[in-house]
């Protein structure tokens, strides 16, 4: 049933001529209980899509944002068992938002590609982005999750030239996650012209919407990639929020669903038709 | 894990998907995929290539300082009453460890890929060293990730890397030791890949890094091989080393793996203990699971959350292995023993006194093992230790934990 979601959700944004806004957190940041209250909150902040990272010790492409988010995740005890958790009771109220993890790969493999694709399938999970997988490495992981009905969600990046996209858009569904910029999360900035052609390149090979994160951290940037693509990631620009918020003991929520919906309002505004 | 057979060919490892059986791979981020992949093809290409290995050949021997000496340790033999001892003397190497003959391939290698910037990561700083001298050598700029622990407890070696003209680099996140240098300089790689070079220091990491790292260090188990059947008329019945990543290791190991008759054992640092949480101990201690682009053995919690390694001795202190060990120890070929930071310091101690030779903390690992493996092989037995670094930038940290001030 999962994938069929984020099929529904690209469909219905295509009919309305918009791009989405994908909006990142990390489960259990700053705790497990206002990560859900921020992921119940997002869809009506605008959200179209929600990455759900689950903490990982060494999580090599993150830049210090997400890094920094990690800890807090794991200093408060949250687990792979405590991110479906939160996916569960969240589609308690929400049955059409879709939710896509994102990590890396060892708590998969530590839990067992089929046991977490079932796991993952009956909390309400409907796809997955696997920073350190490759598609060279994926096919065990890709059976598991299509078994389940569940999209692995390729990566795609400015190193991906034409030989390579064959490669990795092969298996895969649901749509196509290019990171704009060679580097970490959060650090360097998106540039749309550049993006553009990137995009149409990979729609085009894949027939799947294409999404652009990485380095979208302004209301600004995220209108402008939302021009052009079919959905915009923003990351670290609201983990950045969800710090600075519980450093100076205001509303996290409130001051997370703040930016969401400024950022939502940015990429609506963009009008772009997504073909 | 079940254990599959014996191959008949090692030659065939790692497989095409740079595959020890289970082990290696590579999980990198798709970013560095192309990079990774156009690596691969380059040193594939560069191993055929005779001009390559010629060139490589006599760096080692006019730069390098090879082949190192193989040395019959008589006073320790005599003391452990039991096999004779031989140390093969990578601590003889210019830069004083093994770290050297591999950075010798890979700067070749880098520039021969027209690379113009090198990072690497450094544990004790042996790797770091080494980076930073053939970067010299060649004229590359180098920057050197380093975790703020072992910049602390490394002191010597950072400013040697400092007068080689490297950039050192502390890196504070996680426990600020060697596996967090080494996502640093992942991060690092993914954000300049198009012009940086990275130089890994141990036989760990994605495809080709494991094969290629070791087939640098094989120098050391090939020269051993003609050393010792030149000193004894024979090959040994055990060779040893010292494993964290586990280069110098497979460097001693590879070439001897066909022979049956040659046990090979290898000694992973227990720290405190096995018992506590505070060892760096990966196959005995950990399973298998995935980091820094390969599959192997890791110290993890029930979460897959990687555990922070402990040894005194900084090179050792890594939560994974080499996936070629993985493999070495799933299928029996080579065995592995445990090897406290207490029982290190005093063999640390036992061969400075009794040879004249102060070892890296690191080797101290391997020669702790010395009496038991001596008296299992026996008078009339042949052991060859790999001696893979020297004490000198150790000596503070021993100091320390003797309760003695410099």
């Amino acid at each position: 049933m999962t994938k069929d979601r984020i099929d529904r959700r690209f469909a219905a944004l295509k009919a309305e001529g918009r791009a989405a806004f994908v909006a990142y957190v990390m489960a259990g940041d700053p705790d497990a209980a206002t990560a859900l209250e921020i992921v119940k909150g997002l869809p009506a902040a605008g959200a179209d899509i929600i990455e759900l990272g689950f903490p990982f010790s060494d999580p090599m492409a993150e830049g210090p944002t997400i890094q920094r988010a990690s800890q807090r995740a794991l200093a408060k005890k949250m687990t792979l068992n405590g991110t479906l958790d939160i996916v569960r009771a969240f589609r308690e109220g929400d049955q059409d938002t879709p939710i896509i993890l994102m990590g890396y790969l060892n708590p998969l493999v530590n839990r067992g590609f089929e046991t977490f694709a079932k796991q993952a399938n009956e909390a309400g999970v409907d796809g997955l982005i696997v920073v350190d997988c490759p598609p060279e490495e994926a096919d065990p992981l890709s059976d598991a999750l299509e078994a389940e009905g569940l999209s692995l969600i390729r990566l795609a990046s400015p190193t991906t030239d034409d030989k390579r996209l064959p490669a990795v858009i092969r298996r895969t569904s649901g749509f196509v996650y290019y990171v704009s910029v060679a580097g970490v999360t959060g650090v360097k900035e998106a540039d749309a012209d550049a993006v553009a052609p990137a995009v149409e390149r990979i729609r085009k090979a894949s027939g799947l919407p294409v999404a652009v994160g990485f380095g979208i951290r302004t209301a600004e940037r995220a209108a402008e990639v939302a021009r052009v693509a079919d959905a915009a990631v923003v990351g670290s620009a609201l983990v950045d929020e969800i710090e600075s918020a519980a450093r100076l003991n205001e509303n996290v929520t409130e001051k997370v669903l703040l930016k969401a919906s400024e950022l939502a309002k940015a990429v609506r505004s963009a009008r772009v038709g997504t073909k | 894990m079940n254990a599959p057979s014996k191959p008949n060919d090692w030659s065939a490892y790692p497989d095409a998907k740079g595959r020890f059986g289970d082990y290696g791979g590579l999980y990198v981020a798709e970013t560095l995929m192309p990079l990774v992949l156009e690596l691969d093809r380059a040193y594939t290409e560069a191993k055929n290539d005779p001009s390559f290995q010629k060139e490589l050949k006599g760096y080692l021997t006019h730069y390098v300082g090879r082949p190192s000496p193989l040395y019959f340790a008589e006073r320790l033999s005599k003391h452990l009453g039991g096999a004779k001892i031989y140390f093969k003397r990578e601590e003889l190497n210019h830069t004083g460890a093994h770290k050297i003959n591999n950075c010798m391939g890979q700067i070749l290698l880098a520039q021969r890929m027209g690379k113009t910037r090198i990072i690497a990561e450094t544990g004790a700083g042996q790797h770091g060293v080494a980076s930073a001298t053939v970067t010299a050598r060649f004229g590359l700029p180098c920057v050197v990730y380093m975790g703020a622990v072992d910049v602390a407890r490394q002191k010597p070696n950072v400013f040697r890397m400092n007068l080689l003209g490297a950039e050192v680099r502390p890196v504070t996140s996680g426990a600020a030791t060697l596996k967090d240098a080494m996502n640093e300089a992942m991060r690092d790689w993914v954000t300049n890949v198009h012009d940086t070079y990275y130089m890994i220091g141990t036989a760990a990491g994605p495809h080709p890094y494991p094969a290629m790292v070791r087939d640098f260090q094989a120098v050391i188990g090939t020269e051993t091989r003609e050393q010792i059947q030149e000193a004894e008329g024979r090959l040994p019945d055990a060779v040893v080393a010292c494993v964290g990543g586990g280069s110098n290791a497979i460097g001693m190991f590879h070439p001897f793996l066909a022979d049956e008759s040659v046990k090979i054992y290898g000694v992973e640092a227990s720290g405190h203990g096995l018992e506590t949480d505070k060892h760096a101990a990966s196959l005995t201690g950990g399973r298998p699971g995935v980091l820094h682009g390969n599959k192997t053995y890791l110290l993890q919690d029930e979460d897959g959350q990687i555990q922070d390694a402990h040894s005194i001795s900084a090179g050792l202190d890594y939560p994974g292995i080499g996936p070629e060990h993985s493999f070495l120890h799933d299928i029996g070929r080579a065995q592995y023993l445990t090897c406290t930071d207490d029982e290190a310091l005093k063999a640390f101690q036992l061969c400075a006194e009794l040879e004249g030779i102060i070892p890296a903390l690191e080797s101290a690992h391997a020669l702790a093992k010395l009496p038991q493996l001596a008296k299992e092989i026996g008078e009339g037995g042949v052991i060859v230790l790999c001696l893979s670094g020297r004490g000198d930038k150790d000596i503070f940290t021993v100091a320390d934990a003797l309760g003695r001030s410099i």
